[in-house]
């Protein structure tokens, strides 16, 4: 019957509001308030405990002024806003900095002096990547031979100047390394997931497995 | 008695305007609240997408057709992948099929939410139907981020594939997706659908005749739900359409509701073409290997996908380089505004919100 | 009703009372009265103002909080606990900006305007009972034509809307107040055909006395007048399914897109005090005012009520689409005002029956038994006259045929 249909409409939104599982799954980014039963919890108490012993804390929990970081689990494979970059499997052969369409990826090499009978590798002098005009589309992870560049798996890289922006070989080297799983199904295959917080060292990242030393045997001294 | 002197107003609606779903700008003539003449003005998220095309290759061209139609960059993705493919004569593995025809059918969902939860927002429903369209396209946005690390620009799609497998824990997001869909499509439509005030508002309003949609040259839902039936899924199957089964739904007259209710529809087929793709689907490579650089022989080419907003198509011309002499995108959403003026004229100022948004223009893709 | 005297309650008499015993405590005569008079009104005005401006504060968190909820969302909940801090901080924002008035803009219009808007609306609430202390009670008890009074002071809103829109020349400004003037003079006349009919029953213009002749609800006396009336003062505060005044998503913000700073504040103090205002009245005509069971203070139910038809605007506000201009015109004038023309003649009718019947009290009210029988036949002659109405309008209209694929397209994808 002609009508009807705007009471039925009522009715869904009600279901929306009282229902929980139609709820969205709702993540207060960067952090929520806590009640003094979540407090409790971070401390590994029971919450009778909690309250009689952290008063203040009670209190200002129930005035909504204590607070616990909250935020959404991404998936392994998420494509962060960082880099995860490795210095000793770089070759600096520059793959990355020609694959990236907006070329924002700046390389100088030098000589090392290092393993010269094999032909020299090279030294990184500058390694920047200016992820203030990067997409984050992960062609440079994509081309990289020697799986040397990975995408990270944090986004919180918000800055106050555009220069900041610019992450160089150092600040690359210091970052704590957690690749996204991204392009990479070695890592999924070793159970890596950066959101549950495991690293991986640059010995770990590698498509192939590093070779044993009889192996090194067999195909290097024999040559 | 003389009767009181009339004159039209012309209010500049957009580029800034809550509705005009982007910077796009109309020169909109009101006699009272009637529209008599109306006159668009575009250009306003123009980035040169076609010419940047030229300087970048053939790879590096997939990352600039996300930011076209940004909420389908996977048919975009589609589209611009099969035209090389079809240039430089690369095959696709079936697996890779399979997965690209999945995930350019969960955008298709995602699209057609946007569309129909914004053309209720137009309607004036304070954002509840959006929110509820935009909670289960979270799930599908989900997905994608399980499949290519985005949620929104993906690049996903290479020549010659897809550049990764789908992660293990992806299928089993998808099947409890498709399960639970069509009950949400059926709330979706008990709130929307027979609502009285939503049939008032857009029954009979923005017609638009066959003949004139065909005329126009206006494609996807907009052409359906003028009763014509035509899709590309169906005339010229590409991928793995040709092997599943699927219905085209069609519209009675061409009107917003139809419009709406085609996209309804759509959705629901949408489901049943990736259940069975589920089911056929079957191990194997997701991508055939290709040079970094790909360089197609000198030629040129057409071709084009049934995109979530019509007809999606790439004309490329290659010189035998490493990118392409000649790019050129048939975008849909600026196609479908040409018959806006015929629509338009005669409406009131909420009949203008409501029928651009039934049209479901994207500007990123209309400026390119 | 009244279980007993109280020594003081808050009301412009006993208020007034109070100053002149106080004046004459201080040894000043008789003809210092109008003193008292000031005073009393001016601790009226003290007292509505603030009470209103913090009541309306509450409501748009709580509007907020609301229809956060029927959205899957939260709602304002990061200042204070549950955000209920959160209407102090938008004002103070909105005080902080600065207050630009358009070079074009006719200055002494633009000005006047939210103060037009917000005077009539704060005006109200002096003749609702609402019971400050006892049962029935208002601040300004006394006034005889309370429900004349909230008619006429109402209408003042769409000329205010109107100055508001003519006044910042601006086209989206001066859409929406033309929409405004023309929707809300519209809508008066069902609502005071709705108010009638309460009228007839109550046989007073006075609101304690509306209330006092309550025995049955006058809901359940007359859902049609109910109805009508209801659906008028949604028109009259702009909310969905009428709110084309404002109508976000066509005209950017209607008559107030010009405004910013202190002055859009108090114009979205009017506009948010409407369904309070408005709730209040309907709990007075249709709800039975502040009647209740004992063990509450009439305020209380007072607010009780009001809270669940505040709770009921705000259900249909989150769900139902707006309609267009000229259908809310149409709505207004076929559909409204004819149940209420109806209305009024049903009700008049069993009034004469009754008195024919001699079912009526010494003081010429009806009988709660003839209430009772009266409720029973308005309600089935209410859902008769709705389903013969949907029927009527939906059947013909409505109605979609199956589609038929055109012919221009013989691609011969007919199907499988
Ligand atoms: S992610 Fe894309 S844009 Fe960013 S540096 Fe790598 S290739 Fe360039
Ligand atoms: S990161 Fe990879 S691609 Fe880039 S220079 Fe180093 S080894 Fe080459």
């Amino acid at each position: 019957m002609y009508g009807l249909g705007l009471f039925k409409g009522l009715g869904i939104t009600m279901k929306n509001l009282v229902s929980p599982s139609r709820q969205f799954n709702i993540v207060q980014y960067p952090n929520r308030r806590a009640s003094p039963f979540d407090l409790a919890k971070v401390d590994d108490q029971n919450p009778i405990s909690f309250i009689a012993t952290h008063p203040i804390k009670t209190l200002r929990s129930l005035l909504g002024l204590e607070t616990l970081v909250d935020r959404m689990p991404q998936h392994a494979n998420f494509r962060g806003e960082e880099f995860a970059w490795y210095d000793r499997r770089c070759t600096g052969c520059a793959s990355c900095a020609k694959y990236c369409p907006l070329g924002i990826i700046k390389i100088v090499t030098g000589t090392s002096g290092v393993n010269q009978q094999e032909g020299q590798s090279y030294d990184i002098d500058v390694f920047d990547i200016d992820i203030g005009r990067c997409m984050f589309c992960g062609l440079c992870v994509e081309a990289c031979p020697y799986d040397a560049l990975h995408m990270g798996s944090g986004f919180e890289e918000g800055k106050y100047r555009r220069s900041d922006l610019v992450i160089n070989v150092d600040q690359l080297k210091a970052a704590e390394k957690k690749p996204s799983t991204w392009f990479r199904p070695q890592l999924t295959d070793r159970g890596h997931d950066p959101i549950k917080g495991s690293t991986a060292d640059w010995d770990q990242v590698g498509r192939h497995e590093k070779p044993s030393l009889e192996d090194q045997g067999e195909r290097w001294a024999k040559r | 008695m003389s009767t009181i002197r009339t004159e039209p107003v012309t209010i500049n609606l957009g580029p800034q305007h809550p509705s005009t779903h982007g910077v796009f700008r109309l020169r909109v003539t009101f006699d009272g609240e009637e529209i008599i003449d109306v006159e668009p003005v575009f250009g306003y998220l123009h980035r040169g997408t076609e010419k940047l095309a030229e300087s970048r290759n053939y790879v590096q061209i997939v990352t600039l057709t996300d930011r076209m139609d940004y909420v389908a960059s996977m048919s975009n993705n589609l589209a611009y992948v099969r035209t090389v493919e079809k240039l430089a004569g690369i095959d696709v593995p079936e697996r890779a099929q399979y997965i690209r025809v999945i995930s350019v059918e969960l955008q298709r969902i995602a699209s057609h939410l946007m569309a129909t939860g914004f053309l209720l927002n137009d309607l004036g429903a304070l954002a509840t139907p959006l929110v509820y369209c935009f909670r289960e396209r979270e799930r599908i946005l989900d997905l994608f981020e399980m499949l290519c690390g985005a949620r929104i620009t993906l690049s996903y799609m290479r020549p010659g594939g897809v550049f990764q497998d789908a992660p293990d824990d992806f299928w089993n997001s998808l099947n409890t997706l498709i399960s639970d869909f069509p009950n949400y499509l059926d709330e979706l439509e008990s709130l929307i659908t027979t609502n009285e005030i939503v049939l008032a508002r857009t029954i009979g309003v923005g017609l638009l005749s066959d003949t004139q949609a065909v005329d126009s040259g206006v494609t996807g839902p907009v052409l359906r739900a003028a009763s014509v039936k035509w899709d590309l899924r169906k005339a010229n199957p590409y991928e793995v359409y040709d092997r599943v089964k699927f219905d085209v739904p069609i519209g009675n007259s061409g009107d917003t509701y139809d419009r709406y209710y085609v996209r309804l529809q759509e959705m629901r087929e949408s489901i049943k073409i990736i259940s069975q793709c589920i089911e056929q689907i079957e191990p194997g490579p997701v991508r055939t290997e290709t040079p970094y650089f790909i360089r197609p022989p000198v030629g040129e080419t057409y071709s084009s996908v049934e995109g979530p907003k019509g007809e999606l198509g790439f004309y490329m011309v290659s010189d035998g380089g490493i990118s392409p002499y000649r790019c050129k995108v048939r975008a849909p959403s600026f196609i479908n505004l040409t018959p806006l003026k015929d629509m338009l004229t005669g409406w009131k100022m909420g009949d203008l919100i409501i029928i651009l948004g039934s049209i479901d223009i994207v500007l990123g893709e209309v400026d390119r | 009703m009244i279980a007993s005297t109280p020594a003081f309650f808050i009301s412009f008499d006993s208020l007034k009372d109070l100053f002149v015993n106080l004046i004459q405590s201080l040894g000043f005569g008789e003809s210092f009265g109008w003193v008292a008079f000031l005073l009393a009104g001016i601790s009226i005005s003290f007292l509505i103002i603030n009470v209103m401006v913090m009541a309306t504060a509450f409501y748009t968190w709580f509007e907020r909080r609301m229809i956060g909820r029927f959205q899957v969302r939260r709602g304002p909940n990061r200042n204070g606990p549950f955000g209920i801090f959160q209407p102090f901080a938008d004002v103070l924002k909105l005080i902080m900006k600065e207050d630009t008035i358009p070079d074009a803009a006719d200055k002494p219009v633009f000005t006047l305007a939210p103060i037009a808007l917000l005077a009539p609306t704060l005006m109200i609430m002096i003749v609702i009972p609402f019971g400050t202390y006892l049962r029935d009670d208002a601040l300004l008890s006394n006034l005889n034509i309370g429900i004349l009074f909230i008619v006429g002071v109402t209408s003042v809103n769409s000329i205010a809307i109107f100055m508001a829109g003519w006044g910042s020349r601006n086209k989206y400004a001066i859409l929406g107040s033309m929409r405004g003037a023309a929707m809300l003079i519209s809508y008066e006349i069902p609502m005071a055909l709705g108010i009638t009919s309460v009228l007839l029953l109550s046989g007073s213009l006075a609101m304690t006395q509306i209330v006092q002749s309550q025995s049955i609800w006058f809901i359940l006396v007359m859902p049609m007048g109910f109805f009508v009336f209801m659906a008028a003062s949604t028109a009259e505060m702009s909310r969905t399914p009428f709110d084309q005044i404002e109508a976000e998503s066509e005209l950017g913000s209607g008559y107030n897109t010009e405004y910013s700073g202190i002055k859009f504040a108090v114009l979205f103090l009017a506009e948010f005090m409407a369904p309070i205002v408005t709730a209040a009245i309907v709990t007075t005509l249709f709800l039975g005012g502040s009647q209740g069971f004992d063990f509450l203070p009439g305020g209380i139910w007072f607010a009780i009520k009001m809270f669940v038809l505040i709770f009921l605007l705000l259900w249909v506000r989150s769900t139902w689409p707006r309609l267009r201009i000229d259908q809310i015109m149409g709505f207004a004038w076929k559909v409204l005002f004819g149940l209420g023309l109806f209305n009024i003649f049903l009700v008049a009718v069993e009034f004469m029956v009754a008195v024919e019947l001699g079912h009526t009290k010494d003081d010429g009210s009806l009988t709660t038994e003839y209430m009772l029988i009266m409720a029973a036949v308005n309600w089935m002659v209410t859902i008769i006259a709705f389903v013969i109405l949907a029927n009527f309008v939906g059947k013909k209209k409505y109605h979609r045929p199956e589609p038929t694929a055109s012919p221009l397209a013989n691609m011969g994808i007919g199907g499988d």
